[in-house]
């Protein structure tokens, strides 16, 4: 029994077992070493958990447009990272504006409304030009070549928005509203961090109600599922393809504004990261899946800002922060391996691929 | 005047011309039905008529107006309506989703309530599990659903692909009992089957289409009684 179990074992199996289990190895082992070295108090894995929580859910945001349009169209659209860029890029030139007549200062929460509102209607525009001239003419070719399509587009528009906007950073103005934090009883917590999650925990709500109750998300899953029927059912397959974008537009933008506040600058090249993470997070959720994406996001936010301290100081690694990609790195590749379907994912390969 | 009117259609996947010149028409209120061996080009027929695929040459009609300018999704707004070729109701969707997305044409929320309360009477098993997806459905309630969905548009000619496919015989029988039902409520309806024995008993008029052509066109009576139908379609001497 046992002997047959083995020989049936290829090598290439033995070792991704092996790599995995050293790998879960390494948590457990690492875990319990930093626990029992006791140098990290309650009060600091509070912070770690808010932290990965904003960062999570901004992640989770940018993931749902990678989710939804793969959903649609079964193809990555690799631009989605420069759709999250694009916007916060843009409006914090107007923020600029604001700040430098002081309005910014004297209305904190209209400006931060018209900075989301530029922001999000920036990046709507991109996704949906994006659809229009380099996705929609590519619809019936082979799966590879709007791929191929999706990374030029990618380099185009990070760019061209370097032409526009120059290659350095640009500082975020300081919003006095955001900073600082909260005391809760013995636990601080920042502002900034509570409103990012917030926002984030709320616009996911929205979109998801959106998608399950109205009739045009309704629409939007039933294209999902056989454009074929959707058409013959009176659906305007296209339409719901441009809102796809759109919805992917806006929560990339929003996500975008959240981020830029979170580390207060912006750069031609800031989506590339979260963008991989956000990839990330929706194949950890599933690809194609909604409420996965959303879980990915936080799940991925959460293991990053835990995992290096958590997993690497009780080994002894120095400065185990720096290696908090490589961790979710290293997450990708074990879930590409050993559920290539992600947490709540289906088997989308097989039966749609 | 016919209600809907194919005219020497041809149409093409690629290179290969699977519809050599159809003509056919369909009355208002009557049942027509379209026979003939697999790959004859039946389904090719009912995509031609919904916009899915566009005729190279001819013309579809719908009471007189010309539909080649019209996307699929505005033929069915303009009332046709088609039940494809096996099923294919939206899985992940629940039953009464299906339902909803069958009536996408139409805005009047309470009008939409009563046409799913129409259906449920049709077929009360689809109202026991209105809030199921439809994947768990069994092969009839799916067929059911997916006719179920079509009428949901309120159309003014519903195009069914072979509805009785797959199906256990007491399935099929209760499938033509719905068709005949329809009929009698005044849906015109185009039937293409491969269960011709079926179909002819239910059908005002029939076409025989082999490999891309129509090669006889007669009421479903004197197809019935025809020689090359009885022994190619009937499997009868
Ligand atoms: N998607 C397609 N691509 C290429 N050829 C097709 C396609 N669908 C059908 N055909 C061909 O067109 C002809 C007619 O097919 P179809 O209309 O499906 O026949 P029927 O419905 O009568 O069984 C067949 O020869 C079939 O092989
Ligand atoms: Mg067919």
């Amino acid at each position: 029994m046992l002997r047959r179990v083995l020989e049936s074992l290829s090598l290439t199996d033995s070792f991704m077992w092996l790599t995995g289990g050293a790998i879960v190895a390494v948590i457990v082992v690492g875990s319990a070493a930093t626990l029992s070295m006791g140098r990290y108090s309650g009060r600091h894995w509070f912070d770690f958990i808010i932290f990965g929580l904003a960062q999570g859910s901004i992640y989770a945001l940018i993931a749902l447009g990678y989710t939804m349009v793969y959903g649609i169209l079964r193809m990555i659209n690799f631009a989605h990272s420069e759709i999250f860029m694009s916007g916060p890029y843009t409006a914090c030139y107007v923020a600029m504006a604001l700040s430098r007549s002081g309005f910014l200062e004297s209305q904190p929460i209209l400006s931060l409304a018209v900075i989301f509102i530029v922001a999000m209607a920036v990046s709507t525009v991109i996704a949906v030009l994006l659809e229009r001239i380099a996705y929609r003419p590519l619809r019936t070719a082979p799966r590879l070549v709007p791929l191929i399509t999706a990374i030029g587009a990618s380099f185009f528009l990070q760019y061209t928005f370097r032409g526009l906007y120059g290659s350095g950073f640009q500082a975020y103005p300081d919003i006095r509203m955001l900073q600082g934090a909260w005391l809760l009883g013995p636990l601080r917590i920042l502002k900034i961090q509570v409103v990012v999650i917030l926002a984030a925990a709320l616009m996911m709500a929205g979109l998801y109600l959106f998608i399950q109750r109205t009739r045009i998300g309704k629409a939007i899953r039933a294209v999902s599922e056989d454009k074929e029927i959707a058409a013959l059912m009176g659906i305007d397959v296209d339409g719901m393809i441009v809102r796809t974008f759109v919805i992917g537009g806006m929560s990339a933008g929003a996500a975008g504004v959240l981020y830029a506040l979170m580390y207060r600058q912006v750069h031609f090249f800031m989506g590339f990261i979260p963008g991989i993470k956000a990839f990330t997070a929706a194949v950890l959720g599933g690809i194609g899946n909604i409420p996965g994406a959303m879980l990915g996001g936080v799940f991925l936010g959460l293991f990053e800002s835990l995992g290096p301290n958590l997993f690497l100081d009780g080994l002894g690694v120095p400065s185990p922060n720096q290696l908090k990609d490589a961790i979710a790195f290293i997450m990708l590749v074990m879930v590409l391996i050993f559920r290539p379907t992600g947490i709540l994912g289906e088997r989308l390969a097989e039966k749609k691929a | 005047m016919a209600l809907l009117e194919v005219e020497a259609v041809h149409a093409y996947y690629g290179n290969i011309h699977a519809l050599k010149g159809v003509s056919l028409t369909v009355d208002e209120g009557e049942i027509v039905t379209l026979i003939g061996a697999n790959g004859a080009g039946k389904s090719t027929t009912l995509k031609t008529i919904s916009g899915l695929l566009r005729p190279r040459q001819g013309h579809v009609r719908l009471a007189n107006e010309d539909l080649s300018a019209y996307k699929p999704h505005q033929i069915v707004a303009k009332g046709i309506v088609q039940v494809p070729e096996g099923r294919r109701v939206f899985g992940r969707l629940t039953v009464m989703e299906n339902l909803e997305m069958g009536a996408f044409t139409r805005t009047d929320g309470k009008e939409i309530r009563q046409a799913a309360e129409s259906v449920f009477a049709l077929f009360p098993r689809l109202k026991e599990r209105q809030h199921q997806v439809a994947g768990t459905l069994s092969g009839g309630e799916q067929q059911m659903l997916a006719i179920g969905r079509a009428l949901m548009a309120r159309p003014r000619v519903l195009l069914l692909d072979e509805p009785s496919m797959g199906l256990a015989p007491a399935l099929v029988d209760s499938i033509f009992d719905t068709i005949k039902q329809l009929h009698a409520t005044g849906t015109t309806i185009l039937l293409v089957e491969q269960n011709a024995r079926m179909a002819l008993q239910v059908a005002d008029r029939g076409y025989v289409l082999q490999t891309g052509e129509v090669i006889l066109s007669a009421t479903a009576e004197n197809l019935r009684s025809n020689e090359m139908v009885r022994k190619a379609y009937l499997g009868l001497t």
